[in-house]
């Protein structure tokens, strides 16, 4: 749920999503739901000479189960506040 | 049903690339596809469009669900694209 909550507020904000199949998509974060499925908005892959697969794509929904990594913005994360979430979640407060 | 036209591009999980016209699709991501078509990337020849008409995709098997844009599309030179086939989803 914190994660959600975390992704949320990240909307709107350029993220890179790396899959599970080496693929990287960087595009605007739309939306994200429950799962931590993720739409794209403006995508580019990030190797397209290697991945041209997408090249007639600019928006897309991205399966949660597939994603490794997302790589967030600098200005993307208050380590502080997200400290402090998850002690408390970890508390089950 | 959905009652739009919208042409989509789907990446599976074994690294397949369907094409085709969104029909439906559910919470668990299974989607309806028809008229769709595979595109089977190679780098010996240019990519191959194999006919599949009518599909269901499980949502299990679905890795990405991109909306194609036609425009983009229609300039594409398919035959002169080369590339290895996308890798599957290693979990």
């Amino acid at each position: 749920m914190l994660f959600f909550s975390y992704f949320k507020e990240l909307v709107g904000k350029e993220v890179t999503v790396e899959l599970k199949n080496d693929l990287a998509i960087r595009g605007i974060l739309h939306s994200v739901d429950q799962y931590l499925n993720i739409k794209l908005e403006n995508t580019r892959v990030v190797d397209q000479e290697k991945y041209p697969h997408m090249l007639s794509v600019r928006n897309c929904f991205i399966r949660g189960s597939v994603v490794r990594y997302v790589q967030l913005p600098p200005d993307g994360v208050d380590i502080d506040i997200l400290h402090d979430a998850t002690r408390r979640e970890a508390r089950g407060a | 049903m959905v009652d739009w036209r919208e042409t989509i591009s789907v990446i599976t999980n074994d690294g397949r690339n369907i094409v085709g016209i969104l029909k439906g699709f559910d919470q668990a991501t299974n989607i309806i596809l028809d008229e769709s078509h595979e595109r089977v990337y190679s780098t010996k020849e240019g990519v191959q469009q194999l006919v599949l008409g009518l599909y269901i995709i499980r949502g299990d098997n679905i890795s990405v669900v991109g909306e194609l844009d036609e425009e983009l599309d229609a300039n594409l030179d398919l035959s002169k694209l080369r590339a290895h086939p996308l890798k599957p989803v290693i979990h």
